[in-house]
């Protein structure tokens, strides 16, 4: 079960969901009716599966999502997070080190500039720093890389990222998110500029070959 | 040093366990005391054998001769079909490990005209054939047939609601079929033995004489009759059935054999072959051990069994397609499962069946279907779910709520979602009523909302404005019940008729005399029900009425709930509509006093449902197709896959126990992004949705842009096996029109 939380500080170039970037829209819900919904999906679970958060940007919503994660520890779910780490001030922590079983990293570029450039805000430590307060914790991860050719998918980048992180206990794997097309539509809605548009899609040789670096460094990389 | 000369001594089959097994026919004994369950993965399986390669080419090219001839290959017009009336026939000798034809050649097909003689007439005449000249004497002058006896006993009544559209499919001019006779019981006893033993029943079934005795007195002589036919189709083919089957191959030879008399005697609707898995495995087992074969052999005896399961084939008017579409012979194998006493039924040969859908490509017949459990070994689980992605072939059915509510351990599913316990249990098919027009009576004052036919008395005229909910419910009850009653009549005249006249002799010579009997009804038309009455009490529905006071349409002002979303406003409609018409045909009487059962189900005759029923209060306009079995109606679960699962799983399996099917279609993306997650998904979900109760899932994973592929470009995919409704069908081979409706279902884009 995914819930998609409304609001976002960055506005990713590629970003596929960008009506979801608006701290203002979306429904309101109580968190015992998402509870509700969520039991009723438990049997479907499975070992792997449960609540993932995603957005927009979870985080911004830490104070909310304490107690739903609580409420769904306490009847035995599965809790995931999917953020891009920007915010990691008491209440995230308190989601993170007590209530969330895997957080899943959105890292979005190695260089200050990149990150900029592509997010549109400055920064990019504060990524860095949630991922190092996780390791510290000693709590399950997954990163996430959205693969362009030539901005992210280069060999040097790829090779920075795994240096960067090779020595993370914490880190399962590494999930690879080849870049394409599909939300544009959704900017032209919203009479946004999509500023991506001259660049391409991966080659399959290209997705293996970043496939293949990232394998030097994390025990399982996956291409979805 | 002195050479020694080595004798090799020939190695002995190991014994058997012996058991209850050896004093008394009971398969499932032995099947207990030598079982050898299977917990590993599937990397001991092998591809097929050079012998089997040339037989499918060879099957493969007179099917695709078949297609192109309009779906019939040829048809024999001399000889009415028997269990040994036709001559060997072969595909292949020299490469057959597994022989024997309906007929005397492949996929020609034969006449069975003691069903109905007009069937065969007007299934011959649509190939621009017609029955030899004594055989047209025959059946014009001197023999009766089943349709002949129930349309002597038919009444007003029942013509009425059958030919108006509200009682549909019935097996009146049609074998009834859903028999499942233990075809196991000729390779584990020999016909010999099973003579004996229904001699011995025979005689003992003693007076005074009533007609139930009598009946059955007559009825094993019959049967007895059949095994003795059964051995002379055996020396057709240089086989020895009457005695035991000594090797792995004559257990599956034998088996095939016993089935294949009953497709040579009887032509139902559904033939389902039981759970024969389990019980070759040991043989099979026992030969791998002693070093008799290997296991490319194995395999082979497989392939080669199913192959022929695939290619039996019935003689069918053009308009049996309208109810039961793509030629379905429904050879259900049931595999899988548990054992009560905890150990698990899933054994190699259970692999070995699900690989011919690799070896010898997807395919909707045999009709494998699963019995799953979380407690299956979860090799098995994941190996399942791995084939259902590749192929769109198998379905799941719940194996711990059929077990434990129903009792057996050792049974079989009939067609499509049906318990049977295997030799000890039948079941008398019939059809289904459809519930929307039952509805639709209560609007109408009792009249066909078509013709204005009046059809139920009792019921007021309704000219308010606006429908009443407490009205319409409180007539829909009188209709319901009125209903129900003519169906009961019809069901009753029809299966003492087919007893009468179409007597399944071949398998019932394989059960056990006086067995139990499930009389099957069956409704049509739930999502329909359930979403109507939603609209009634949640919104407000406006009848639009013709000058003769019938409905043709209705306005509806404001929201509803819909059926297919786990809303239990609207889902405790579907659960009740099933338990009120459920509890309504328990009061009734029924012939040879069978336990009445229900099903959920339509097979494809969801489309010429709709086509019979006027605008609903759902908003469904005239002649739309209903959802199939009980299925949300088509777009309208729109909250994804598992809102639309816990929907129909709150349908009471205990008040429909002969069945629920649900057919669900998920578009593979949406299972995940890898096939490791995508396998992990579907079995969790498979393991979700039982968990919630529920009964049956048919899975297709693949996207619409396939099927509209295959529409356009047929001869690109000519295995392409959808899952439609309890069965499953070569996509290709439906009408434009079923595959458009086919096309028009939920393809569900997340969970």
């Amino acid at each position: 079960m995914v819930i998609f939380l409304q609001g976002c500080k960055l506005k990713c170039q590629y970003c596929h969901n960008p009506d979801t970037i608006d701290t203002h829209g979306g429904e309101e819900h109580q968190v015992e009716d998402l509870v509700q919904r969520a039991l009723k999906m438990k049997s479907y679970f499975g070992e792997k599966g449960g609540v993932t958060v995603s957005g927009g940007e979870p985080v911004l919503q830490a104070h909310n999502l304490v107690p739903f994660f609580k409420r769904l520890k306490e009847e035995g779910i599965h809790t995931n997070l999917d953020t891009n780490g920007r915010v990691l001030n008491h209440p995230v922590v308190e989601l993170l080190d007590n209530y969330t079983d895997l957080v899943m990293l959105d890292i979005k570029h190695m260089t200050e500039e990149g990150f900029q450039k592509i997010t549109g805000v400055k920064n990019k430590e504060t990524t860095f720093n949630f991922a190092k307060h996780r390791e510290k914790s000693g709590k399950k991860m997954w990163l996430r890389y959205v693969l362009i050719p030539d901005i992210t998918n280069t060999p040097e980048l790829l090779h920075q990222l795994g240096n960067y992180f090779k020595d993370y206990k914490t880190i399962e794997q590494i999930e690879l998110q080849p870049y394409h097309k599909l939300g544009i539509h959704k900017w032209d809605a919203l009479g946004w500029e999509y500023k991506l548009k001259d660049a391409r899609e991966n080659t399959k040789e290209e997705l293996q070959q970043a496939a293949d670096i990232l394998s030097t460094y994390f025990k399982k990389v996956k291409i979805n | 040093m002195e050479v020694q000369e080595i004798i090799l001594e020939k190695p002995e089959r190991i014994e058997f366990n012996k058991g209850v097994w050896n004093t008394s026919i009971n398969v499932r004994d032995f099947v207990l005391q030598n079982i050898v369950s299977y917990y590993g993965d599937d990397t001991f399986l092998v591809g097929i054998s050079k012998k089997t390669e040339k037989l499918w080419e060879a099957c493969k090219k007179q099917t695709e001769i078949e297609r192109k001839n309009g779906g019939v290959h040829s048809v024999d017009t001399e000889t009415i079909s028997g269990i040994s009336n036709f001559e060997a026939g072969y595909i292949d000798k020299e490469n057959e490990v597994i022989v024997g034809l309906q007929t005397d050649t492949l996929l020609k097909r034969a006449m069975k005209p003691f069903g109905g003689y007009k069937v065969v007439q007007k299934a011959l005449q649509e190939q621009g054939l017609k029955p030899s000249e004594d055989i047209n004497t025959l059946f014009t002058k001197y023999v009766k047939t089943h349709n002949d006896g129930v349309f002597s006993a038919y009444n007003a009544e029942i013509k009425k609601f059958r030919s108006l559209g509200f009682l549909t499919g019935l097996p009146d001019n049609y074998a009834r079929g859903r028999i499942i006779g233990d075809y196991r019981r000729i390779a584990l006893y020999g016909i010999d033995q099973l003579i004996a033993v229904k001699k011995y029943d025979l005689a003992h079934i003693e007076g005074p004489m009533t007609d139930a005795v009598i009946r059955l007195r007559e009825e094993v002589a019959e049967q007895i009759k059949a095994l003795k036919d059964m051995i002379v189709m055996g020396n057709h083919y240089n086989l020895e059935l009457n005695r035991p089957a000594e090797t792995a191959q004559e257990a599956v030879q034998w088996t095939y054999m016993a089935y294949l008399a009953a497709v040579k005697e009887q032509d139902g609707a559904a033939m389902s072959l039981g759970n024969v898995s389990t019980f070759l495995d040991i043989y099979i087992e026992r030969d791998l051990k002693s070093g008799f074969i290997t296991e490319e052999e194995a395999q082979e005896f497989i392939d080669q069994f199913v192959m022929k399961l695939r290619m039996v084939r019935h003689l069918r008017m053009a308009a049996y397609d309208d109810i039961f579409a793509g030629d379905p012979t429904w050879v259900t194998e049931a595999i899988g499962g548990m054992l009560n006493d905890g150990r698990t039924k899933v054994t190699k040969t259970a692999y070995r069946f699900l690989h011919t859908l690799y070896n010898l490509g997807p395919s909707p017949e045999p009709n494998i279907t699963v019995l799953w459990s979380p407690k299956l070994p979860e090799n098995f689980r994941k190996f399942c779910s791995k084939v259902a992605i590749d192929t769109s072939s198998i379905q799941f059915e719940n194996d711990d709520l059929m077990r434990t509510l129903r009792g057996s351990d050792d049974y079989g599913i009939a067609c499509c979602v049906s318990y049977q316990e295997i030799g000890k249990q039948i079941q008398f098919f019939g059809a289904r009523t459809n519930l929307a027009k039952t509805l639709l009576l209560a609007i109408n004052g009792g009249k066909c909302e078509i013709t204005g036919t009046q059809m139920v008395d009792g019921i007021e005229a309704d000219n308010s404005e606006y429908l009443d909910f407490d009205k319409v419910m409180a007539n829909y009850k009188i209709a319901m019940k009125q209903v129900a009653k003519v169906y009961n009549d019809a069901m009753n005249i029809i299966h003492y008729m087919h007893d009468k006249y179409y007597y399944e002799k071949a398998q019932m010579a394989l059960i056990d005399t006086n067995p139990d009997i499930n009389i099957a009804y069956g409704i049509a038309g739930l999502s329909i029900l359930a979403d109507s009455l939603s609209a009634i009490k949640y919104a407000k529905v406006k009848p639009i009425r013709n000058e003769a006071g019938l409905t043709v349409d209705f306005k509806i002002e404001g929201e509803f709930p819909k059926y297919g979303n786990d809303d239990d406003s609207v889902d405790i409609f579907a659960h009740n509509g099933v338990e009120d018409f459920n509890n309504e045909l328990k009061k009734l009487k029924v012939y040879k006093d069978a336990t009445p059962t229900m099903s959920v189900l339509t097979i494809t005759s969801n489309v010429v449902y709709g086509k019979k029923t006027g605008a609903t209060p759902d908003g469904r306009a005239l002649g739309v197709p209903f959802a199939p079995g009980a299925n949300p109606m088509h777009g309208r679960d729109t909250n994804g896959a598992i809102a639309s699962l816990n929907s129909v799983a709150k349908i009471d399996y205990k008040d429909s126990q002969d069945g629920i099917s649900n057919t669900f279609s998920i578009v593979p993306k949406s299972l995940g992004a890898t096939e490791e997650e995508r396998i992990d998904n579907l079995a969790a979900t498979l393991t979700g949705y039982f968990e919630h109760g529920a009964q049956h899932l048919n899975v297709n994973v693949f996207d619409r842009e396939t099927l509209i592929d295959a529409m356009e470009h047929p001869e690109n995919h000519p295995q392409l096996t959808i899952r439609v409704s309890g069965y499953a069908v070569n996509f290709i081979r439906l009408t434009k029109e079923q595959q458009m409706e086919v096309i028009s279902r939920s393809f569900h884009q997340s969970m």
